[in-house]
């Protein structure tokens, strides 16, 4: 009996250390899924967000020697400022989608840590903005709303 | 033409398919063998017809025949003849046959290996696996017809996407189907278990190889795409969490509880239970991981076609996931265990526990994969976890299971005792304890990082402690030591190969330890002639120079890199541009070493090719990930290998 219940013991252990886990996982890593829309009314500082919209044609700068980059992302609405250390991955550009992820800036700068152009055996990449857009918001999963 | 050969060969794979299936069945039931023979030659219909198929999908691109859309769509005038190949895979459509062509393949090796060996089951096996190729077969014939024509014919095709044109391409893709189809094999035998009620050992002990083969390929599949990972994307990682490795992620961990839980069953008839869901589990998710890439259901910047494709994985996931809970229901009474577990503190606890991590690792994969669809679903809003979500949960659940690999092989059966518990692990802990305080010592100050290296050493020093062992006790019987080792991993072929696989797995986890605690990397602009500095290294950018390949043009940049140790190297980064792309993709170059590699990537630069911004990445130990697979591979194939018992004396 003893034995049982040495077995039932362990196991509720390693379940608690489990949910335990996966909670304090999730709490801590959540990034959400926002648009510019969305962040620019209610943005909350230091709170990671994914933030997915076109970039606006003209907006780009870039500064080779420090490695600043700087544009603006939009989605017809409203449009939010995004500042970001480094080299753009290589489908990044003009008039096309961008997935950026990264903390809001009390300055009313969006931090982005990682641009996301990623790998995919069938990406097609887009050849206007709007068909860039409407890939976009399908792959954040939201209506594009007009 | 051949387009119509092409889909009429798919049609009629199917139509015999469906009848092979229930011909088998049927046979299955009434033990009718003029009904075995028959759905047997329909069998090796379907496959000579689906792999026929896929050599005129590889004839019409070899033909560049742009009327085909499939054809039109992935590759293009300039394509080199070797990518063309493997650009018939390179999509939706192709990676279908080429999965079909796969099964078809497993299929024909159990007709010809099973029919007689596993007589009891083999009916329903045979029924089984042409029933998964009839939904394979749908698939092609309805949602992802891979012959469909283009009009108006284009003069030129749209081209491969350019990050598959790499040598990584042709295997890839083969290995993880080859690791996802060959669970059918398993899953088949377990649904031929249940349908005749013959649930022991006896389908275990011939799907075990079956089984490592599947796992082999899987692994092999996760560390090719690791590798192109690495060498192609140019972010110098080689594993990102992605819900597309995820996918294949979730059935290896499954599949390796199985490869462990099957021994319990085996050895003391405990467990039929786990073991059939086990392989319910995992086959299910080699379908899942199809459905969750294919279907778009999950945000990501992976734009994948999305379609009808989704809906039949998903109506055939819940047809096999609800078909193998009745049957499991149905069979609940023989279902019983007849052994039971005698002590805390023994093997079969040791292998309990290894498959109850696997598996609480396989959900936190699934668990985070799904997250973005739960969130939205419960609280409607879109979150998603990531790579540290994914670090967090399963590194501590990682590491317990390699110090598994060290306890699991030696304890003892059914009850350590102490005398067992100190013959076996007072000198592997003392190692690892000297272990780590050489790390301490070394100045690697990661706690991680010196727990992943302590246990490595330690799992290490058992299987040294094991081998010395069994080879001393060899030599005294009179046999010198080479012959007495090569006789050790012949005659217990399997033991030793499991034990070579652990060490490939050790190896593994030297690689991602070391890549993970001490790569370094910077990103600089530089003039022509400015130096950057990195790790001890020098990379001086000497300038630009264009090239104009078959299908795209490239911009080169020239760096000369020296650490003081040899002589100054050159390397040249690139960055391609394609006409069918929008954007310019880059062209890594990296120089591998034991110790670390050099990794550039070329950024944004100036027309006038007097500036360009660099990305240089000291990544260390990353080659023995690469070398730990080439272990596992020695290690699968000992395992495998045809026991040899030895002959009485």
């Amino acid at each position: 009996m003893s034995k049982r219940i040495k077995f039932v013991a362990g196991g509720a252990v390693i379940a608690l250390a489990l949910a335990y886990m996966i909670y304090a996982g999730v709490t801590q890593s959540a990034v959400y899924f926002v648009t510019p829309s969305e962040i620019q009314a209610a943005p909350v500082a230091g709170k990671s967000y994914r933030l997915g919209g076109l970039v606006t044609r003209g907006s780009v700068k870039w500064e080779p020697r420090t490695l600043d980059l700087t544009f603006t992302l939009t989605d017809g609405k409203a449009t939010v400022p995004v500042r970001h250390k480094g080299t753009a991955p290589d489908l990044f550009g003009e008039g096309r989608g961008a997935v950026v992820e990264g903390r809001w800036n009390s300055d009313g700068y969006f931090n982005a840590t990682l641009i996301l152009a990623k790998h995919s055996e069938e990406y097609k990449a887009p050849h206007d903005g709007e068909a860039g857009y409407k890939e976009l918001m399908k792959s954040l999963g939201k209506k594009t709303g007009s | 033409m051949i387009p119509e050969l092409g889909q009429g060969a798919l049609l009629v794979a199917l139509g015999l398919a469906l009848y092979g299936g229930l011909a088998a069945a049927v046979a299955g039931r009434t033990g009718r063998a003029s009904l075995l023979q028959s759905a047997q030659h329909a069998a090796v219909g379907v496959f000579v017809l689906v792999i026929g198929a896929l050599v005129l999908l590889t004839y019409a691109f070899l033909r560049f025949d742009f009327s085909v859309r499939y054809v039109a769509t992935n590759t293009n005038l300039g394509t080199p003849f070797y990518y063309r190949i493997t650009a018939v895979w390179g999509a939706l459509e192709g990676s279908i046959i080429l999965w079909g062509s796969m099964l078809a393949l497993y299929t024909l090796v159990v007709i010809v290996t099973q029919r007689e060996r596993a007589r009891e089951f083999y009916p329903w096996v045979l029924a089984t696996m042409l029933g998964v190729l009839t939904f394979f077969l749908l698939v092609m014939t309805i949602a992802a017809p891979p012959f469909s024509r283009l009009t108006p014919i284009p003069a030129d095709g749209r081209g491969l996407n350019p990050l598959l044109e790499d040598t990584g391409m042709i295997t890839h893709p083969v290995a993880l189907y080859l690791g996802f189809t060959g669970f059918t094999v398993p899953f088949a035998f377990a649904i031929a278990a249940l349908a005749t009620g013959r649930v022991g050992e006896a389908w275990i002990v011939l799907t075990r190889r079956w089984t490592i083969v599947a796992w082999y390929f899987l692994s092999l599949g996760l560390l090719i795409g690791g590798w192109w990972s690495y060498h192609v994307l140019g972010w110098g990682g080689y594993w990102a969490w992605d819900p597309v490795e995820n996918a294949a992620f979730m059935p290896w961990l499954t599949g390796t509880a199985l490869l462990h839980s099957v021994m319990i069953q085996e050895r003391r008839r405990m467990l039929k239970l786990w073991n059939l869901t086990l392989v319910i589990l995992t086959f299910s998710l080699t379908l899942f991981g199809t459905f969750l890439t294919r279907s778009g259901i999950i945000a990501s910047v992976h734009a994948f076609t999305q379609g009808t494709i989704g809906v039949f994985f998903l109506a055939f996931l819940a047809l096999v996931v609800l078909g193998a809970l009745g049957l499991l229901a149905w069979r609940w009474e023989a279902l019983r265990s007849t052994g039971e577990l005698d002590s805390v503190v023994s093997r079969e606890s040791a292998f309990l526990l290894n498959n109850v991590l696997l598996v609480a690792a396989g959900f936190t994969v699934f668990f985070g994969t799904v997250f973005p669809l739960l969130s939205e679903a419960v609280r409607g809003t879109k979150v998603s976890v990531g790579a540290p979500f994914f670090n967090q949960v399963n590194v501590p659940l990682f590491l317990s299971l390699i110090f598994l690999m060290g306890v699991g092989p030696l304890i003892a059966w059914r009850r350590a005792s102490w005398e067992n518990l100190r013959r076996n692990f007072v000198w592997p802990v003392t190692i690892g304890v000297v272990g780590a305080a050489l790390f301490w010592a070394m100045g690697i100050r990661s706690a991680l990082a010196v727990l992943a290296l302590t246990l490595t050493v330690f799992v290490a020093a058992t299987i040294a402690l094991d081998f010395a062992r069994a080879t001393r006790a060899r030599l005294r019987s009179g046999q010198s030591a080479l012959p007495a080792m090569a006789g050790l991993l012949v005659r217990h072929n399997r033991r030793y190969g499991g034990f070579v696989v652990h060490l490939g797995i050790l190896v593994i986890t030297l690689g991602v330890t070391g890549s993970q605690a001490w790569s370094v990397q910077t990103e600089t602009t530089l003039r022509q002639g400015e130096v950057a500095q990195l790790a001890g290294y020098r990379v001086r950018f000497d300038g630009l120079s264009p090239s104009q390949e078959s299908n795209h043009f490239r911009v080169i940049g020239r760096f000369t890199v020296s650490n003081g140790r040899a002589r100054p190297t050159v390397m040249q980064p690139a960055k391609k541009f394609y006409p069918q792309e929008s954007s310019p993709i880059a062209g890594v170059d990296y120089e591998l070493g034991f110790r670390e590699d050099l990794y550039l990537v070329l950024g944004d630069f100036t027309r006038d090719g007097t500036q360009a911004t660099v990305k240089i990445q000291v990544n260390r130990l990353v080659s023995w990930i690469w070398i730990g697979g080439l272990i596992l591979t020695l290690g699968t194939v000992l395992a495998i290998l045809p026991e040899r018992r030895p002959r009485p004396a």
